[in-house]
């Protein structure tokens, strides 16, 4: 299939950026969206230029390394899905495709279409975790777990971090990545005992590092490549409140 | 002249673990503190091991060359991971894990080793629900359980399809807890590029930070690895785009013996690569074949028919199926190990049963369990992976079979280290895939996650202690000495020359030309004059990268062409060296598998009298041939026998 492409070039975070045209005139349906991008840097290379810059590692959907908005939607035109796991076939021959980084406050861009998502990584660091050293723990079957809150508890852990809830946001909020991460320590006995800590200093944080407030448009669910669940961000409140007052 | 030494424990083979911890040296808490240890890569094990020892009081520098720990490809893994709880009433045991371990290493493995690693496996389940690692359940709020290939128990832990996900998570928020605290400091984007070396001991690395394409000087007591396995030599695997074998092959030149670089994991059940600009290969879980029926046609017309897209899967009626592993081994049936099924697969295609328009792919049906068991249960149990499968191919497995065949999967291979995972150069550690150490010549599935934390956890944290004992006495030193000087001008030199190829072919199409080779001749069926053939062309295809490589942009700069470039030329030099390893074992063993050794059944066909070893390479200079070490493997508690799954 043939494709115009406008790509948001940007030499570092202070420079200003801007959008280039390119064309690729024979891409397989069968391939990704990478490797859509795998042959347009091949062209560049070819040429001498140099190639347009993107996070991706694992290419399976796992990591959250990658990150693109397409055509104004995180992770582009499909649902479930990151962009690695997007395949042209969603696209028709002749298209013109849009292509632009997370753009956030917390999220500063590197270059092109790399962007720093350091902020999430501190989030975390703020007690979402529980403190537990190894060596220890207790039989791992003494505690038992309703089995309807174990599924609740992994249905948010599985968040990858990717960020796409922050770029979908009108506000840059961070409420369903710490939802997530609040609601998968707090549904398990485990992740209990720390509860009002950790969403307290989670939320401070996240005040601290430049996202948004939460205004409850719910695009971020919208966007979720895991699907994760704005309920989540409901039990962060009501965790919030339990904790502050 | 190196001398191999595994130094295990005194005693019975039960009681060396605890014999060791309770005589091995021990740091003070006061001591520790005064302690710098590095850890390259932040997988299970790094992040384990991290987290692990700086909440010991050790001051521990993190690297990865990731945007963010959380991202290291531990979690990648799907399916599970294994311990010896016995929980399912099942009849395991440590001595079964231990024993199935060593039988599906095909007895290439170092028993003290194995048995600790199934000693410990329990320990970690303990830890990651203590963590909150959401394991699947029963009702009854216990924990669940899957069965996996080479093993006749339920022993497999797992959190849906993302188990490795799940642990990854759990290590990276114990790190992430000790980042707050102070212990250890992290450096993602940071990726290491030499081991500098003080007296003969490694003190400390040269890491380029990826960004700002600056090299810089880390200081340390001891370095660790777990940087991970090097399977992207062949291109197309299912590692990350990232994975490289360069931290680890720095240390072998700088005297580090890699053990085994020839055993590498071929996993059954990938999709099959459909183009040539393919960047990838997808895996899907192990935990597939539990429900799922692996056939090809019984009727070569058949198979033509699904080649050229006349026919699919479904329109093969029952008694025109070849269920080949249920009627070769019927015993173990689909659940035989990876290697076993990977080389039937290969047999079938080859023969010309192929199911796709390749030839190269064979059927996984879960026709029948959904018809036992409900689309529903299905659903519940592998969604995620059906879900992964249908976006990746456009077709639904719930109602046609999914389409796999073998792609390159883990390394057994890696540093050889003893059994306190020390490498052959004092103060420098590898755990993890890095290391050659459990899996001998194949890995059981739902292992690698056990290893990683079993290492990272449990045996690092002990082991490193017996070395750092004598080191409380050395103050933490400046980076400003010769070593590290001469250390960064080495890493300088090699970038710059790189730089200066400016040639007209991008490293994507040279390394695919290397994973050509290294898949054709160091793949699934090896020969002699195969793999001499590919030590023949590494070579020619090294001149041409040396000559013809570009590199656009600058060497002080954010620059993925470098990197890869770099990651490229030590995969250059590690392929010759697999191929050389594999030419040398003159035996078929586990996933190494030398067509001119095989028995009447087509099974790998091993030869204990000459090759009941470890094969230790060692480094002895880039126009010299490495020397090999062999340390003699001893089976004092398991019987050798032919692997039989029937």
């Amino acid at each position: 299939m043939k494709l115009k492409l406008k790509i948001w070039r940007q030499k570092d975070p202070h420079s200003r950026g801007k959008f280039v045209n390119y064309r690729l005139n024979d891409i397989s349906a069968d391939s990704s969206f990478l490797e859509m991008l795998d042959v347009l840097n091949e062209e560049l290379i070819s040429k001498g230029e140099e190639p347009v810059v993107y996070d991706h590692d694992c290419r399976e959907g796992i990591c959250g390394a990658c990150g693109l908005y397409i055509n104004g939607r995180p992770h582009g035109p499909d649902s479930l899905i990151t962009v690695c796991q997007l395949h042209m076939r969603k696209f028709k021959n002749g298209d013109t495709i849009v292509i632009e980084p997370w753009r956030a406050r917390a999220f500063p861009v590197i270059r092109d279409l790399m962007v720093d998502r350091d902020a999430f990584d501190k989030l975390i660091q703020e007690g979402g975790y529980v403190s537990v050293n190894t060596g220890s723990a207790p039989d791992a079957n003494s505690i038992p777990v309703k089995k309807v809150y174990a599924d609740l508890s992994m249905d948010a852990a599985a968040c990858i971090g990717c960020g796409a809830c922050v770029a979908a946001c009108k506000n840059a909020s961070a409420m369903l990545f710490v939802g997530a991460k609040v609601s998968h320590l707090t549904l398990l006995p485990q992740g209990k005992v720390e509860s009002n800590e950790r969403v307290r200093d989670m939320v401070a944080k996240m005040d601290e590092l430049g996202f948004g407030n939460c205004t409850n448009t719910g695009a971020c669910e919208a966007e979720c490549p895991k699907g994760i669940k704005l309920t989540n961000i409901a039990r962060l409140n009501r965790e919030y409140y339990r904790a502050t007052f | 002249m190196v001398k191999l030494q595994s130094r295990i424990p005194e005693g019975p083979l039960a009681e060396k673990w605890s014999n060791y911890k309770s005589n091995q040296n021990l740091v003070n808490p006061a001591n520790k503190r005064k302690l710098d240890v590095i850890v390259i890569g932040t997988g299970l094990a790094g992040a384990a091991e991290a987290a692990s020892m700086a909440e010991m009081g050790f001051k521990v520098k993190s690297f990865c060359y990731q945007d963010s720990s959380r991202r290291a490809h531990s979690i990648g893994a799907q399916g599970g991971i294994n311990a010896a709880k016995n929980y399912q009433n099942d009849g395991d045991s440590i001595y079964r894990l231990f024993f199935d371990t060593v039988k599906g290493g095909d007895y290439r493995s170092r028993e003290a080793n194995v048995y600790r690693l199934a000693e410990v496996s329990n320990e970690i389940i303990d830890q990651c629900v203590a963590q909150g690692v959401p394991f699947a359940r029963e009702y009854g709020g216990t924990l669940d359980n899957r069965s996996f290939g080479g093993a006749l128990v339920s022993r497999t832990f797992y959190a849906r399809g993302q188990t490795g996900q799940q642990l990854l998570l759990g290590a990276y928020q114990a790190l992430s807890r000790q980042v707050k605290k102070g212990n250890v400091e992290m450096y993602p984007r940071m990726e290491m590029y030499n081991l500098v070396m003080v007296d003969g001991k490694a003190r400390g690395i040269i890491a380029r930070d990826v960004i700002t394409g600056k090299l810089e000087r880390f200081s340390a007591h001891a370095v660790v690895l777990a940087s991970g396995g090097y399977g992207n030599v062949y291109f197309l695997s299912t590692m990350a785009m990232g994975a490289n074998v360069s931290a680890i092959w720095q240390c072998y030149k700088k005297g580090a013996l890699f053990g085994n670089p020839g055993f590498v994991q071929i996993h059954p059940t990938c999709i099959p690569v459909h183009g040539e600009y393919q960047s990838k290969l997808n895996l899907m879980s192990e935990s597939l074949r539990n429900d799922g029926r692996i056939w090809v046609p019984k009727k070569r017309e058949d198979a033509v028919r699904l080649q050229t897209g006349e026919i699919g899967g479904v329109d093969i009626p029952e008694e025109d199926r070849d269920y080949y592993l249920e009627r070769r081994y019927p015993a173990f049936g689909n659940l035989v190990p990876r290697d076993v099924a990977s080389r039937a697969a290969k047999e079938r295609c080859d023969a010309g049963y192929g199911v796709n328009s390749t030839g190269l792919a064979v059927f996984l049906d879960f026709k029948d369990s959904i018809n036992r068991l409900g689309k529903d249960v299905i659903e519940a149990k592998y969604g995620n992976l059906f879900q992964m499968y249908e976006k990746i191919t456009d077709t639904n497995p719930y109602k046609v079979p999914m389409m796999i065949y073998p792609a390159i999967h883990y390394t057994m291979g890696g540093i050889w280290v003893d059994y306190e995972l020390h490498t052959t150069i004092p103060g420098l550690f590898a755990t993890g895939e890095s290391n050659f150490s459990d899996h001998g010549a194949n890995r059981l599935g739902a292992s690698a996650l056990m290893q990683g934390l079993a290492d990272g956890y449990f045996v690092l944290p002990y082991t490193i202690q017996n070395y750092l004992a004598d080191e409380i006495n050395t103050p933490r030193f400046k980076t400003d000495i010769p070593e590290f000087e001469t250390a960064e001008k080495e890493v300088k030199e090699q970038l710059d020359k790189l730089m200066e190829v400016k040639g007209i072919m991008s490293v994507d199409t040279l390394h695919k030309k290397l994973g050509k080779i290294m898949w054709e001749h160091v793949g699934m069926g090896r020969n002699k004059e195969g793999l001499q053939k590919a030590i023949e062309e590494i070579e020619k295809l090294k001149e041409e990268f040396w000559f013809n490589v570009n590199i656009p942009g600058e060497v002080n700069d954010l620059n993925p062409e470098l990197q890869k470039a770099s990651r490229m030329a030590d995969f250059l030099e590690l392929g010759a060296l697999m191929a050389k390893d594999a030419l040398h074992r003159e035996e078929s063993c586990g996933g190494h598998f030398r067509e001119e050794f095989q028995t009447g059944e087509g099974e790998a066909l091993r030869n204990d009298k000459d090759f009941t070893y470890v094969a230790a390479w060692e480094y002895k200079g880039d126009d010299k041939e490495p020397v090999l070490h062999k340390e003699p493997l001893k089976f004092e508690y398991i019987e050798v026998k032919q692997r039989d799954y029937k």
